[in-house]
């Protein structure tokens, strides 16, 4: 039992779940209604379940895809692409753009999602290469389409912000008759596993973290950094489709403007409060995921705290700051000298530190 | 001068007696910067002419973005030490916001929004430089919750727009200053001076003054140090941390600046004030040939960084294309273009410290154009 917990405590998952169940409690003190779970019939006569970890969940799909995403990015480049909004801008507005040349069935749908696909692996490709083969850092390549990629979406569509109306993207943006959980949920829980199957079954993620951890390493073992980092920047253009679908679909409108806005942000967050190190090597996917819905369910509890939504960067912001200054390795070493100091006997040698110190 | 023989020598094909002391990275991207935008500019003037000859657009460039010359000088410093900060952006914004909101409340004044809005920036800075060096963790993430804060206070301080009517305060955002001299004339023959505002005299005093400072101080080379190799700045003893930290509080406290010469231009505190501005800094500061990895860069770079960026903007409007997506996708190409280059030409410097038999000509031209003649 104290081995297991201490291994817990040690483990790169103690942090985002001490933080989640730090949101959890305080929602509980707060009010306990918070976790209530609601069956309700909506508006096109779904029996659908209703409450807030119900918003939560929904809510934080496309951020818990962009954050698999970025997880990976960072650790096989050392660094972050900033432009996975820009970027599911683009994919949504072919998305839209294809949907709307045709009319709404099941195989166009799938036809558009293709396209769109296509499309965001080509300009991921674009800042992959800049940043294999130039060795470009990952923020400075995709420094260029995060200013150049809304408006490319916007040139795509066309200027106008084009909505597409069909009960077939209802079902994949809020609910399919008889099932009363919200799609996206299940869009991420199939997506989840099919990574996990991939990375436990496959050496995609031992051959991504030995490239972050030492390229040349890497590379004198046989493995091809180039490659790799191309291949997932790829993964990154299929998980920024997703993400912009999920949107459009939810939405019924593409605006390039305010689609996923600042989502590139909150995803390098939810790698960091995952206990990933921003500086590439190992990662823990499961870390980023509970990093996003962490993101989320502060943001859902300050607005049912009555908070502004222009307000909840502020205190999301004090939050994340607790949050990584609690994470920080120099406070925790000075919180683990302090219980020391505390709970054990004196050291002997005191008196000498005193004197190392003079 | 140098520059004059230089280009003679590459002109003449001289070849010197001994080997000159090869150019450092920085003035080497500099220079490019610098050839870059001139070449740029005089083809804007001669292809479009009109707006580009006419001096007070020229000037005008820095009328509109003195600010952000400023905040780019903060980012500058902030790059060379191999940090970053995104947070200037939002803390313009605070800074605007809150200034307007004080100057119109009652006992307003301008020395005391002054004081406020560098107060308010070298608060962000030490707060932010603080967690950063002493306490290590990521610069990026600190920034993010920098921004996230003061973008975030700004519509907490006022949600909505709020114009300054503090009469004192209109009497100095109208003042500007005109330059002795030099000016157009107008359609129907007269001669109208050229203007500049007070801000873009405080914007080129800090150029001139972080310029100082990086070239001449104690400081200015251990910023260099820290950022080219932390570990062995640590081993000369070089304070790392208190680098680091000075480095942040620099870029708050020209944050702060930047943003009471933001108001100083607009007059007014609005949310979505300087959006964007971090991203547009950090841009100008590699358009200006400064790494984001650290130890390389210049803050005259910088400054011509801002001036290609915004000339840039106005040869799109120029060539007809009006709608403003496209200024957004021709920033993009340029970065493009200038990282490449950098990337390539960095690339090309390290191999030709290597000897290396199959790119033989390409090192010739290359050791040829930056003087790095190896005992050959």
């Amino acid at each position: 039992m104290v081995n297991s917990l201490k291994k817990l405590t040690q483990s790169q998952l103690a942090m985002p779940l001490f933080a989640l169940f730090l949101v959890v409690i305080f929602n509980l003190f707060r009010d306990v209604g918070f976790f209530s779970i609601s069956v309700i019939t909506n508006n096109y006569g779904n029996t659908v379940l209703s409450g807030n970890i119900i918003s939560i969940l929904n809510g934080a799909s496309e951020l818990a895809i962009l954050a698999i995403a970025m997880t990976l990015v960072t650790s096989v480049t050392k660094g972050q692409d900033i432009s996975v909004g820009a970027l599911a801008a683009i994919a949504g507005s072919i998305f839209v753009k294809v949907l709307r040349a045709n009319e709404i069935t099941m195989p166009v749908i799938l036809m558009s999602l293709l396209a769109a696909v296509v499309v965001a692996i080509l300009f991921a490709l674009f800042t992959g290469t800049l940043v294999s083969k130039f060795n470009i850092q990952p923020m400075i390549a995709s420094l260029i389409l995060f200013t150049a990629g809304r408006p490319i979406a916007y040139w795509i569509n066309g200027g106008a912000t084009p909505n597409v109306e069909s009960p077939l993207l209802n079902y994949i943006g809020s609910f399919i008759p008889g099932i009363p959980i919200p799609t996206p949920i299940l869009i991420i829980i199939v997506f989840g596993i099919l990574v996990t199957l991939a990375l436990r079954f496959t050496n995609l993620g031992l051959y991504i973290q030995s490239v972050g951890i030492n390229e040349r390493a890497a590379r004198l073992n046989g493995i091809n950094p180039v490659f790799m980092k191309l291949l997932v920047f790829m993964i990154l253009g299929v998980c920024v489709t997703i993400a912009g679908s999920i949107n459009v679909c939810r939405i019924g409108l593409i605006n390039h403007e305010t689609i996923l806005l600042d989502i590139e942000m909150d995803a390098i967050l939810a790698v960091a409060i995952g206990g990933n190190a921003l500086s590439g090597g190992k990662f823990k996917l499961a870390g980023s995921v509970i990093g996003a819905y962490i993101i989320q369910a502060l943001t859902i509890t300050l607005y049912a705290m009555q908070v502004s939504s222009t307000a909840v960067k502020a205190y999301k912001a004090i939050v994340i700051i607790a949050l990584v200054v609690i994470g920080s390795p120099v406070i925790q070493e000075w919180a683990l000298k302090l219980r020391d100091r505390l709970f054990k006997k004196p050291k002997k040698n005191n008196g000498e530190k005193l004197i190392w110190h003079y | 001068m140098a520059l004059l023989k230089r280009i003679k020598d590459i002109f003449t094909l001289k070849q010197e007696d001994k080997p000159r002391e090869p150019i450092s990275s920085t003035a080497l991207l500099l220079t490019i910067t610098i050839s870059a935008f001139v070449v740029m500019y005089v083809l804007a003037m001669i292809i479009w002419g009109g707006g580009f000859l006419n001096i007070q657009q020229f000037l005008d460039i820095f009328n509109n973005n003195a600010y952000l010359i400023v905040i780019s000088c903060g980012l500058t410093v902030v790059m060379i030490a191999a940090g970053i900060d995104i947070s200037v952006g939002g803390t313009v914004a605070l800074i605007t916001m809150s200034c307007v909101v004080f100057l119109d409340s009652r006992g307003g004044s301008i020395a005391g929004s002054m004081i406020l809005a560098l107060g308010i920036g070298l608060a962000i800075g030490i707060i932010q430089g603080f967690l950063v060096s002493y306490l290590n963790i990521q610069p990026f993430i600190v920034t993010l919750a920098g921004m996230f804060f003061t973008r975030g206070m700004t519509t907490i301080v006022s949600s909505a727009p709020h114009t300054a009517t503090n009469e004192a305060f209109l009497a100095l955002k109208n003042f500007s200053i005109i330059v002795p001299g030099i000016g157009s004339y107008g359609k129907s023959g007269n001669f109208i001076p050229a203007r500049i505002e007070p801000g873009v005299l405080i914007a080129l005093v800090i150029v001139l003054a972080v310029w100082a400072i990086l070239k001449w101080t104690r400081f200015g080379r251990n910023l260099y140090a820290v950022g080219g190799n932390s570990e062995s700045a640590l081993m000369l003893g070089i304070n790392v941390k208190r680098t680091r930290f000075f480095s942040y509080i620099l870029c708050g406290l020209f944050s702060g600046i930047a943003g009471y010469v933001y108001l100083l231009h607009t007059g007014a505190g609005n949310a979505s004030n300087a959006s964007q501005a971090e991203m547009q800094a950090i841009a100008s500061s590699i358009i200006g040939g400064t790494l984001l990895t650290g130890g390389v860069g210049s803050v005259i770079g910088t400054l011509f960084g801002v001036m290609s960026l915004k000339t840039i903007n106005n040869i799109v409007i120029a060539s007809g294309l009006r709608e403003p997506y496209w200024q957004s996708i021709t920033t993009g190409l340029m970065l493009c273009f200038f990282i490449l280059l950098q990337s390539v030409i960095l690339a090309l410097r390290k191999k030709s410290g290597v000897r290396n038999g199959e790119n033989w000509r390409k090192h010739k031209i290359w050791n040829f154009l930056t003087s790095q003649r190896n005992s050959e």
